[in-house]
């Protein structure tokens, strides 16, 4: 029960796919420039995620080893296009906030990697909980991203207001600009190597 | 737009690297070492191009003429991926010397977004098939140029004293960051934006 517990817990800080192992980093950055914009993108690459994990696992001893990349790729495309349809039907605003990231889902390799990495030799439940973890600890980063880009960058949060006035129609530009990304995932990536990771 | 206001769109102004960030992983992964981010540059460039041109053709031949647009994201990167293979075993065949300066960078641009992004972004912009090469060609320039110019400040900043936990990839962004900045000076340019 606990190393089931620990396949959960591990995606949400220790093995955080954006902050640790240094993947999806384009949808972390481009995506992160409000908190909605995050959280959909979070919310539509981890559907993707648990989704491909399930399936992956499940059918993963009908797979031959030598043609298991592009079944994966298949897999995960299928849930790709599902997540752009639906998202262009119901959420017509954020699809265009995000555009081309919706279907670059597909190359992220956080997915492909959890794939290779974990389904292809766990059940079906473990799979679940790995990507649910894996996934929690993506909209994790791209909330808490997205909300300090948008309260620094526009005085607001969710499209509401939390700045008072004068500092919204003066408000700190750099952090909705592409430099502002960098700039805070660098200081993110700072935090975890001296409290995380910790240097040698 | 024209051709000249694509290239520069697509080379400075909304650079792929840092304006849409968009292939960060072999930007920050191969720019350690100018000879890397040269080699990277190199095969980036020949295969963006060749995926642009394919994926053009497709598009407009075969999946729009039949209703099969829903099944672009999957052919495009089923395409891509067999592309790479092809280059590699075409140059392998009867290019032994541009194959042993890209051979080892090939197979990881399968998976570079970058590749993908520009095929994407060739039909939502409704490019013509002169259009899409230009902004493939202006594309693949300004990920060399960035790349390029990165791996020359990384392999300073290998040297500089920074204090430990900023070391490797934190100084990195943080250098992105002001690369960056400095590409926002080109916002306007012809009157383009982001």
């Amino acid at each position: 029960m606990r190393t089931r517990l620990r396949y959960f817990t591990s995606g949400l800080i220790s093995e955080n796919l954006v902050l640790v192992l240094m993947i999806g980093l384009c949808p972390a950055l481009a995506t992160s420039i409000t908190a909605r914009d995050g959280v959909g993108m979070g919310i539509a690459a981890s559907f993707v995620l648990i989704a491909s994990n399930i399936v992956i696992s499940a059918i993963r001893k009908l797979i031959p080893d030598q043609v298991r990349i592009p079944v994966y790729i298949t897999v995960i495309s299928t849930f790709v296009t599902i997540v752009d349809y639906v998202m262009h039907a119901y959420q017509p605003a954020l699809y265009r906030a995000l555009g081309v990231f919706v279907p670059l889902i597909v190359v992220n390799c956080g997915i492909l990697g959890r794939a290779e990495a974990f389904a292809k030799n766990h059940g079906v439940f473990d799979s679940f909980l790995d990507g649910l973890g894996k996934g929690l600890g993506f909209i994790l980063v791209l909330f808490v991203m997205g909300a300090i880009r948008e309260i620094l960058g526009k005085g607001t949060l969710f499209g509401s207001p939390v700045m008072p006035l004068g500092f919204r129609s003066l408000p700190v530009l750099f952090m909705v600009f592409p430099p502002g990304g960098f700039l805070l995932i660098g200081i993110f990536k700072a935090l975890i190597v001296k409290f995380v990771e910790k240097p040698s | 737009m024209s051709l000249g206001k694509i290239f520069i769109a697509a080379f400075l102004v909304n650079n792929i690297l840092l304006m849409r960030y968009i292939g960060l992983c072999p930007f920050f992964g191969v720019s350690t070492a100018i000879d890397t981010a040269m080699g990277m540059s190199a095969a980036v460039f020949f295969v963006m191009i060749l995926a642009a041109w394919v994926t053009w053709f497709l598009y407009h031949f075969i999946l729009l003429p039949f209703n099969l647009v829903f099944l672009r994201t999957a052919v495009f990167i089923f395409v891509i991926a067999s592309l790479v293979q092809f280059v590699e075993i075409f140059l392998k065949k009867s290019m032994r010397t541009l194959y042993s300066a890209l051979g080892i960078y090939l197979p990881l641009i399968t998976t570079n977004c970058a590749i993908l992004a520009v095929t994407f972004l060739n039909i939502d912009y409704h490019h013509s098939f002169l259009q899409a090469t230009v902004f493939a060609v202006g594309t693949a320039f300004g990920f060399a140029l960035v790349i390029v110019l990165f791996a020359a400040i990384r392999e300073r900043l290998d040297l500089a004293p920074i204090s430990k936990s900023f070391k490797g990839y934190p100084i990195a962004f943080i250098s992105a960051s002001l690369v960056a900045l400095a590409f926002l000076g080109f916002l306007g340019l012809f009157g383009l934006s982001l």
